[in-house]
């Protein structure tokens, strides 16, 4: 069975930045932080992070009441991100309601605000009583997904992956497949979270949130840095329109980048840790999957948020199948760690890299840890040498997922 | 409470939670066809209802019966006099 190609048209992003992918690439351009105290986490007993890179306030009220009711702030980031890109990819409203447009959309579990909502009112007296009838459809797993659909009147496939921190990429991977077997023409594909600050508890529980910089938010966390102390959480959401090859050019599309490699799996060695030998086998077969060397990618956008031990493992591996030729640099120093739209609002910024043929440096990285391997890390903007990039996204639960892109100019 | 007291009340709370304009809510006003409701704002309805008077409804027959803002009033407005007499 013949493959179809498939290539990214549009792309939509809600970030710590603000809403839009400009919005988001100027400040990636300018090396900002998007990191900020949040004084409000002291009221959590035990949680000892203040820091978040949290979306500043944006009026969803543009999004019709009628859709907006089953909508926590997760699926109104990811409804704004996709309204921008298929902004973007000149798609028209009678094309993307054709039945072949789906969606694949997730986010880490449904909106945790809600479901705090709801709990608190229902432990007052243990009734279902004022329970109002769209709060479930904000609780929901596939929230995200299924508002956008509905919004946009979208009626194809729809997908919701929850893996964590993969999501955003497993989301794109897995709508790039759907297409690429002919089971639809385009798909809406990515990621998206909101903050809660059980989020940070989670990791702050683990020994993985960033604790030791809050008074100084702006240097964390600290990929690949001799002094990373963990990581900061953020939300926002970072939405692909892709499509198949002939269906873009049949449109006159303007193409962004092809989807060419992608490999998701799982480590079973361990829940919480990475391990380096899945991390090389995940890129290994995501660059299978491109028909690419290693050699012939010129640059890799890494997960590294920061942890202690998934930075050394992501390190290791990156040098053990890259060596020190690739330049290799992560987004979570300037925008914190996004959750389930980290992988595709950090996809969306590295196709931009290629678009503007400029490689974006890690920040907050002064002294690169040598345990992360003998890595060639971005520490200043560097132009582009090679049209062709990997992309890692790693989750607790040991889930691992890589995605190729190339661009296509 | 007076009857004006209590549409008065009925429509600010309404009107806050489906973010409608009081200028369209007028009694005779469909709630489905003139203020663009459904069946789940009507569960929701309920409870709004419910939480701005303090009393039970859901289970009343004549709440499926409702279709204007008028029908609202006036089950609101029977329901408490009803509650007053018994109390």
């Amino acid at each position: 069975m013949s493959l179809k190609r498939v290539v990214i048209t549009g792309m939509g992003a809600v970030s710590p930045f603000g809403v839009g992918v400009g919005t988001l690439f100027e400040a990636l351009l300018a090396g900002r932080s998007a990191v900020r105290s949040v004084p409000e986490l002291a009221a959590l007993g035990g949680l000892r992070t203040r820091v978040a890179a949290l979306v500043p306030e944006l009026d969803g009220k543009e999004i019709p009441r009628k859709f907006r009711r089953s909508m926590s702030n997760m699926s109104i980031f990811a409804v704004l991100a996709s309204q921008e890109a298929l902004a973007q990819a000149g798609l028209k409203e009678a094309e993307w309601q054709d039945g072949r447009t789906g969606v694949a959309i997730g986010s880490t579990i449904g909106s945790t605000r809600a479901t705090e909502k709801f709990f608190t009112d229902f432990f007052l007296d243990r009734s279902l009583e004022r329970m109002k009838s769209t709060l479930f459809f904000q609780i929901m797993n596939h929230s995200c997904a299924a508002n956008v659909a509905h919004t946009f009147g979208i009626s194809g496939r729809l997908l919701a992956p929850s893996a964590a921190c993969a999501t955003g990429c497993q989301a794109v991977g897995f709508a790039a497949e759907a297409i690429a077997l002919g089971k639809q023409e385009r798909m809406l594909c990515g990621g998206a979270d909101e903050f809660h600050p059980l989020t940070a508890g989670t990791f702050d529980v683990m020994e993985a949130a960033s604790i030791g910089y809050n008074d100084r938010p702006q240097l964390t966390p600290r990929p690949f840095d001799r002094r990373r102390d963990g990581v900061v959480c953020a939300e926002g959401a970072g939405i692909l329109l892709l499509e198949s090859l002939d269906a873009a050019r049949l449109r006159g599309a303007p193409i962004l980048a092809e989807v060419v490699g992608f490999a998701t799996l799982s480590d079973p060695t361990s829940i919480a840790n990475p391990s380096a030998k899945a991390i090389v086998t995940c890129m290994r077969a995501a660059l299978d999957d491109a028909g690419l060397a290693p050699a012939e990618v010129g640059y890799v956008n890494a997960h590294a948020t920061a942890t202690e031990q998934g930075d050394i493992a992501e390190g290791e591996a990156i040098a053990a199948l890259f060596g020190d030729r690739v330049p290799v640099s992560s987004l979570k120093g300037h925008l914190g760690h996004a959750m389930a739209a980290s992988g595709s609002l950090e996809l969306i910024a590295s196709v931009q890299m290629l678009a503007h043929g400029c490689l974006i440096p890690t920040r907050n990285l002064e002294e690169p840890d040598p345990a992360c391997g003998a890595l060639y890390h971005l520490r200043h903007q560097e132009a582009a040498a090679r049209p062709a990039l990997l992309k890692n996204n790693f989750a607790l639960g040991g889930v691992n997922s890589s995605i190729v892109v190339r661009s296509m100019a | 409470m007076t009857d004006q007291q209590i549409i008065e009340r009925i429509n600010t709370s309404l009107a806050e939670e489906f973010e409608l304009d009081l200028q369209d809510m007028t009694s005779e006003a469909n709630l489905f066809t003139d203020l663009g409701l459904d069946s789940l704002d009507l569960v929701d309805l309920v409870i709004v209802l419910e939480g701005a008077f303090g009393f039970k409804i859901r289970e009343q027959e004549t709440v499926r019966q409702i279709r204007t803002l008028e029908d609202i009033h006036r089950f609101v407005i029977d329901k408490k006099r009803s509650l007053e007499r018994t109390a």
